[in-house]
């Protein structure tokens, strides 16, 4: 509006004016004035973990409910979670090294059968932009590679995903395994797919199935928390 | 020389397309993660079928099978080096069974999306995309497609890129985009935006219009955006037989050849000139909508009301076009340049 705006340094903003700031900045998909503000809290003395949650995290929030009601589309996220991406490669390393919790672990793929790859790369790349760590195992995956990919990264949740609805029903035949081998619940299914609905998800017992990758988001950090819930009051 | 489907334009009032391909592919066995155009060589006969089912139920005009025959697609069965082959063996069995249909019949050589995400969000530069659409272009011109048909393309950036390399082509075209996300595409456009854009390209389609989604219902919704911003240019409507529901293990779409025999009716009187189906449309659904176009006469516009009432709800409240979009106000914070 005014001159003064063009030359607002993040550097001098008070704590809580340079987090709203960077969530607007997330919000805008601006990559370098994230990791500015990033390095800026950490050398304000903040734990990494507070940075990734309160700024990052929360900022991704607010992102996320806007793609979900129509607000925000595809472009606008994508560019909101390299953005986000981009403050995550500062904090990772810092984040290891404290031992912070981290947010989730994910294993996701298409079905055996299904090569449309699209709607899980979205989601790949919103679940990275949220702070999880998400191995992306591609196209057309039998049950051996979800469980053996599962187990390798030590993952939290299970994305299976599917366009054509000839592939939907391998998904049952995944969560059937899982059951049969005693693991289902180590681990929370999330399914995804234009042709799938709510009634599928049920009606093949996944935990939830996410009509899209801000949902998925949104669902996954749910779970997550009530895992964390159920282990502290276990 | 003027091409056989602005002729068929010019003479009738309405033309019937084909419906699905995948799902009359699967029940003749293919598959699961097989790619369909692998079958142009290997079971061309079925192809065929596949072809003549929609002719014989009253297509004007079908697609190729040639969807995911571009370089990127194929990739993902280590077959790029492919897409000129397949694509144009999918254009000369087109040929064949059209010529010998005994009435015009349009060959409409399908291209589908390259799957990637364009740059800058993605990694797909619009050159490369130019180069993998025109790859595919020359193929199908060379199995002699009368039009190609751009179809199920969610950005922008990739239909501009498809008309570029249709026009290094020479190839007149068609291009629908699906609108499955709030009634916009994947990546936010509007049915209103689809129109202006249109309309700025140097190589414009003959038709534009809309595939595939969420069901017939929204996709009318969508068409009605079309007709409403008075485009003279036709408008296609390519709607799937209703929504796929699970049952007993397997999947069927709830779409019935009466219901898609509404559908046709209210796609032509919301505006749409060439009309057909998508995922789940059989031939026995394409004969109950040419018989429908056929016998029932033209009626008024349709309100969103009507749509409804005679093919169910809507999966969004808004299509995202008129005043009634608002947008909710986001206070915003000070802006650096």
């Amino acid at each position: 509006m005014s001159d003064e705006n063009d030359d607002l340094i993040l550097s001098e903003l008070d704590d809580e004016e340079l987090v709203a700031q960077m969530m607007d900045d997330l919000y805008d998909g601006l990559k370098d004035e994230i990791a500015e503000g990033v390095n800026i809290l950490l050398g304000r003395g903040w734990a990494p973990y507070r940075v990734l949650t309160e700024p990052l995290v929360g900022g991704m929030t607010i992102v996320g409910r806007d793609f979900r009601d129509g607000i925000l589309f595809v472009p606008e996220v994508l560019l909101a979670a390299g953005a986000m991406k981009g403050g995550m490669s500062i904090l990772k390393p810092l984040l290891a090294e404290t031992g912070a919790p981290t947010i989730g672990r994910m294993v996701i793929g298409t079905v055996k059968g299904d090569i449309h790859d699209i709607g899980q790369n979205l989601v790949t790349m919103m679940m990275e932009g949220a702070g999880f760590e998400v191995k992306n195992i591609g196209i057309n995956n039998p049950v051996e590679s979800y469980l053996e990919a599962c187990e390798e990264f030590n993952a939290d949740i299970l994305g299976m995903s599917a366009l054509l609805t000839t592939t939907m029903p391998y998904m049952k035949v995944v969560i059937d395994t899982m059951k049969e081998k005693g693991i289902r619940e180590d681990y929370i299914v999330l399914v995804g797919g234009a042709p799938l609905n709510e009634e599928f998800g049920r009606a093949i017992g996944a935990d939830a199935y996410c009509r899209d990758a801000a949902v998925a988001v949104e669902t996954a950090k749910d779970f997550i928390a009530r895992k964390h819930n159920s282990r502290v009051a276990g | 020389m003027t091409d056989l489907l602005s002729r068929l334009l010019s003479e009738r009032d309405w033309l019937l397309t084909d419906g699905a391909t995948g799902t009359n592919l699967f029940n003749m066995g293919l598959e699961a993660g097989d790619p369909p155009e692998f079958w142009n060589v290997d079971y061309p006969d079925r192809i065929r079928a596949l072809y003549k089912g929609a002719v014989d139920a009253g297509s004007d005009l079908f697609l190729t099978n040639s969807f995911g025959g571009n370089a990127s697609r194929l990739k993902l069965h280590q077959a790029e080096d492919r897409a000129r082959e397949l694509s144009r063996i999918s254009a000369e069995l087109g040929r064949e069974v059209a010529d010998a249909a005994g009435r015009p019949v349009v060959v409409a050589g399908s291209v589908g999306p390259t799957g990637e995400i364009m740059a800058p969000m993605g990694t797909l530069t619009h050159e490369i995309a130019v180069e993998m659409f025109h790859e595919q272009a020359e193929g199908l011109k060379e199995g002699g497609a009368d039009v190609l048909w751009l179809e199920t393309i969610s950005a922008p950036e990739e239909y501009k890129a498809a008309a570029e390399a249709f026009a290094l082509a020479g190839m007149p075209w068609c291009g629908t985009m699906s609108f499955d996300t709030a009634g916009r595409t994947m990546m936010g456009m509007t049915s209103e935006a689809m129109v202006a854009m249109v309309e700025t390209l140097d190589h414009p389609p003959i038709a534009f219009g809309a595939n595939c989604g969420v069901g017939a219902s929204d996709l009318l919704r969508t068409v009605l955006g079309f007709t409403a911003q008075g485009t003279a240019r036709p408008v296609v409507a390519k709607g799937n037989a209703g929504i796929p529901k699970y049952e007993d293990g397997h999947i069927h779409y709830d779409g019935t050849p009466e219901l898609m025999a509404e559908y046709a009716i209210l796609a032509r009187d919301s505006g749409a000139k060439i009309i057909g189906g998508c995922c789940g449309t059989m031939p026995e659904h394409l004969r109950a909508m040419r018989n429908a176009l056929e016998t029932r006469p033209a009626g008024e516009r349709p309100t969103l009301e009507m749509i409804t009432g005679a093919l169910g709800g809507f999966s969004s409240a808004s299509d995202g076009t008129g005043d009634d979009h608002v947008a909710p106000d986001r206070p915003r914070r000070r802006r650096r340049k």
